[in-house]
């Protein structure tokens, strides 16, 4: 299976990848999320991803932990030994592919707005004890880069810039790439450790993982039809007060007419605005984010049943060939 | 998230600053190895690192096959009594890799550095502890002993292991060593490097993370891209295959009698076919059916959010 390094992909060194599965597996049971730095170069406008560490939990007890100053000393101690010490980006560990949020967007723009190439990369344990690795590679748009630098997530704002939730982020293919010491000692590896093949990927137990999925999906819609509701009403509230605003001039103009009929004076013309406030939008950003991790989770639901649905064929062939 | 520390500038380096920066690295992080050896596994102070001189490495076997690297081993420490082979294993999981300067008389080590960063590497695991240092280069010289006695100080029974990267007799051997004292006590007194079994040892997503990995193996340019849905599907049932064909081969050479009969395997055999589930073609039918009618379900249900939300969006930019 070789593969062609396309013009967009990334390069991630081995060592990267076992090293976030190591850090999930011990740090990170549960439902919490584990983080960590990735440190690289840009090679001919192509990131290549080195090497990374883990960033420790946040904890109630260590209120006084300095997290600048515990990446400054990492960095500083790998450039001592010649290792990469530049920052490319970071990694982050998934729940069932749930990762877009407002946190990973604020941390992902920040990162980008310094470093043009730099991406996050979402590690998927549990799709990963299923069977293939999952590791996936997320730059924001430029389009999106755009939006959070004017920090206007109002509704005309994001209409302008025709932001759809399916052009906030972009993947880059990840290649993983291994220099002929690491495949002498991987092939070293294979003879000494025998260790069995373990086939999850062709387990047929499915209904686990989809219960989860739905309910996480299930949720998601939930808060985006909240979010509809809000906004429709912040709509009703928009007309409402047009047709008041309406209403208010017309009468204006009929009573200056009687006035004018009677001699007097017209009214003086106040200021409309400043009668009718006009109703705060609400912002879009939640919205689009919520779009965003609907269209993830689907994503990830579709592809999971495709697989059953080949394995579940294979399974009949199987047992049609017996009978 | 964590935060962008000072400005990352000049990401962009030349080839030939990329060369110099490239130096060797040490080789793909242990993947524990388990040495079942005399002493307990305690804590030692982290070895040395290879000093920035000597930075081309052996990369391509260069000719300078010295040890050029050195590290320390850090592990969740098991320390069992005195006794049960089965206590008297160590398990290393992770390293990092420490300067150090070396001439022909005498040796560096940058200890303050080396504390440093296991005081970082405890912030992410507290429960590791320094168990040794490991060294590139086939072979254990004067250097090592003293280096071995500066970890002596503060672990009791220090591992060594050395990982051969100049691939002497065209492999990379990878050896673990615990030193014992030897010789006259009183006059010549001398240690001896006591070689330990070594093992590997992965847990479930790790092995799947290097079985991808090794993939490259059998790539031309060494990459390998994550391939998706039912392209590993396909592989897996490939690979069963592969092993299916291998059995049945040794079932009819067995049979025909080219191959003597082993007992063990033929029971191994025999609970394989045991542990196939007997179900009657009707049963397997309605579970069949039943499993696919819920991942279709599923499916129309995914595809029918995303248009609803594909439709909220047109609708929005109304």
């Amino acid at each position: 299976e070789g593969c062609k390094d396309s013009e967009n992909s990334c390069i991630v060194d081995n060592r990267v990848v076992l090293k976030i599965i190591k850090h999930y597996q011990e740090e990170g049971q549960g439902n919490e999320v584990v983080q960590g730095v990735l440190l690289g170069l840009v090679v001919d406008d192509r990131l290549e991803i080195t090497n990374c560490f883990p960033f420790p939990q946040h904890t109630e007890d260590d209120a006084d932990f300095d997290e600048v100053q515990y990446q400054m000393e990492m960095m500083r101690s790998l450039r001592h030994v010649n290792i990469d010490h530049l920052h490319v980006g970071w990694y982050q560990s998934t729940y069932y592919g749930s990762f877009v949020t407002r946190a990973l967007l604020d941390s992902q723009f920040s990162y980008q707005h310094a470093i043009e190439e730099s991406v996050v990369l979402i590690y998927d344990p549990i799709k990963t004890a299923q069977g293939s690795l999952s590791l996936k590679a997320y730059r924001l748009t430029p389009k999106l880069m755009e939006v959070c630098k004017e920090k206007d997530f109002s509704p005309e704002a994001l209409k302008k810039a025709n932001i759809a939730y399916e052009n906030m982020f972009e993947e880059v293919p990840i290649v993983i790439k291994n220099s002929y010491l690491i495949n002498v000692m991987l092939w070293e590896l294979e003879k000494k450790s025998a260790v069995a093949d373990r086939h999850e990927l062709l387990s047929l137990a499915s209904s686990n993982h989809l219960g989860k999925s739905l309910q996480l999906l299930m949720d998601r819609v939930d808060e985006m039809s909240q979010d509809i509701v809000k906004y429709n009403t912040y709509l009703r509230n928009v007309s409402k007060q047009q047709q008041q605003k309406h209403q208010y001039q017309q009468r204006r103009q009929q009573e200056n007419i009687q006035r004018q009929s009677r001699g007097e004076p017209p009214l003086p013309e106040e200021d409309i605005n400043k009668l009718f406030k006009p109703p705060q939008p609400p912002p879009r950003m939640e919205s689009l984010l919520i779009a965003g991790q609907i269209n993830t989770y689907c994503q990830n639901i579709k592809e999971f049943n495709a697989q059953n649905l080949g394995k579940l064929f294979m399974a009949q062939a199987l047992q049609d060939y017996n009978n | 998230a964590p935060s962008l520390g000072a400005a990352p500038a000049q990401l962009r380096l030349q080839r030939h600053h990329l060369r110099a920066v490239r130096q060797h690295r040490p080789p793909a992080p242990p993947r524990r190895p388990e040495p079942r050896g005399s002493g307990p596994a305690v804590p030692s102070p982290p070895a040395r690192g290879r000093s920035p001189s000597k930075a081309r490495g052996p990369r391509r076997a260069a000719p300078h096959s010295r040890r050029d690297s050195t590290a320390s081993l850090r592990t969740t420490g098991e320390e069992g009594d005195a006794g049960t082979v089965d206590k008297h294993s160590v398990e290393v999981t992770n390293c990092f890799s420490v300067p150090h300067n070396e001439s022909e008389d005498e040796v560096a080590v940058d200890m303050e550095f080396a504390k440093n960063m296991y005081e970082l590497h405890k912030k992410v695991s507290p429960s590791e502890i320094i168990l040794g240092w490991y060294a590139t280069g086939h072979d254990i010289t004067e250097h090592s002993v003293l280096i071995h006695e500066y970890y002596s100080r503060e672990a009791h029974n220090p591992i060594h292991l050395t990982v051969d990267t100049s691939l002497q007799n065209s492999r990379m051997s990878i050896k673990a060593y615990v030193s014992a004292p030897m010789g006259v006590p009183g006059k010549t007194m001398g240690v001896m490097f006591t070689p330990l079994t070594v093992k590997y040892v992965y847990y479930d997503t790790e092995r799947i993370g290097v079985d991808l990995i090794m993939k490259t193996c059998f790539s031309p340019n060494r990459v390998i891209g994550l391939s998706s849905d039912l392209q590993q599907v396909g592989s897996a049932s490939a690979r069963i295959q592969d092993t299916l064909t291998m059995v049945l081969q040794y079932a009819e050479d067995v049979l025909s009698g080219k191959v003597a009969a082993d007992n063990t395997v033929g029971r191994f055999l025999m609970d394989l076919i045991n542990q196939v589930p007997k179900i009657s073609p009707e049963d397997f039918e309605t579970m069949l059916n039943s499993n696919i009618n819920d991942l279709l379900m599923v499916t129309y249900l995914a595809n029918l959010t995303q248009s609803q939300i594909a439709l909220n969006e047109k609708l929005l930019s109304l």
